[in-house]
């Protein structure tokens, strides 16, 4: 069931994941985004199979509901309709798909060299969400306040960005 | 058969390969950002595969820490790009070589 489930996971992601890069039917922003939506919600798929719940709720909440309504806010505020026409240029291609080939490579290589896990151990912590908070508060409580000060400066710095006259 | 760590780190060198290809090869600001996006989430996914084999969450607070940090970086760079909209009326990537001559 659980292999079934997988399969039928990282398919769907990798699907959307090609269609957010490469469309056929549409070269339009707003699709691009609506398959990078669907995406992130079977990737959540995947932390579900991983027995990461908390996360899994949390990449459905922060990406597919306030990361992708941002992104859909700023492409429907710039109004990008002439974008359309445009062709994809072969240097690029050729570029591209030469350096994903090297990355890939890469990988193959050192996946091979590994040894393969024989047996997955039982899962220690199930359901996670105590653990996780336990850890987040107590070692790494320095980097959880440092992120919320990140939080902090980037809202500033965008009320700055979006103000009219930059100076 | 068995689903290993190797099968979800397939996925996410595929996943990542994929984002490589849209920055590289996409002209359109935004949709160059996405991609950049799908790179960010297929590291989470390696992240939270390891923590999980290794029976250890710190992966998983990792995987946190990104999400937030993504998100930061989400604001920061549409609001850049809406800023560089403003003086140029485009967001194409090669309508901005202006440190070009």
């Amino acid at each position: 069931m659980e292999e079934i489930l997988f399969y039928i996971f990282a398919f769907l992601t990798l699907i959307f994941g090609a269609l957010v890069v490469a469309n056929p039917f549409s070269r339009n922003p707003v699709t691009s985004a609506m398959f990078l939506v669907l995406t992130i919600i079977s990737m959540a798929g995947l932390f579900v199979l991983l027995h990461a719940f908390f996360l899994a709720a949390v990449q459905v909440l922060v990406y597919a509901g306030a990361v992708m309504v941002l992104f859909l806010f700023v492409i429907m505020l710039l109004d990008l309709k002439e974008e359309e026409r445009r062709k994809v240029k072969k240097l690029s291609l050729v570029a591209g798909l030469i350096s994903i080939g090297a990355i890939v490579g890469i990988f193959v290589k050192s996946l091979l060299a590994t040894q393969p896990v024989k047996d997955l151990p039982a899962p220690m912590h199930d359901g996670a969400t105590i653990p996780l908070g336990k850890l987040l508060f107590t070692n790494y409580l320095l980097p959880f306040e440092i992120v919320s000060l990140l939080l902090l400066v980037a809202m500033v710095g965008v009320i700055l960005l979006s103000k009219k006259d930059l100076k | 058969m068995n689903v290993g760590l190797e099968h979800y780190l397939v996925v996410s060198a595929l996943l990542f390969a994929l984002g490589l290809l849209g920055v590289i090869t996409r002209r359109n600001l935004l949709v160059v950002y996405m991609s950049l996006e799908l790179m960010l989430n297929s590291a989470n996914l390696a992240l939270v595969s390891f923590s999980r084999f290794n029976d250890n969450l710190n992966g998983q607070v990792m995987v946190f820490f990104i999400i937030t940090v993504a998100a930061a970086e989400v604001a920061v760079g549409l609001a850049l790009i809406v800023a560089l909209y403003r003086k140029r009326q485009s967001a194409h990537v090669e309508d901005l070589t202006s440190m070009k001559l």
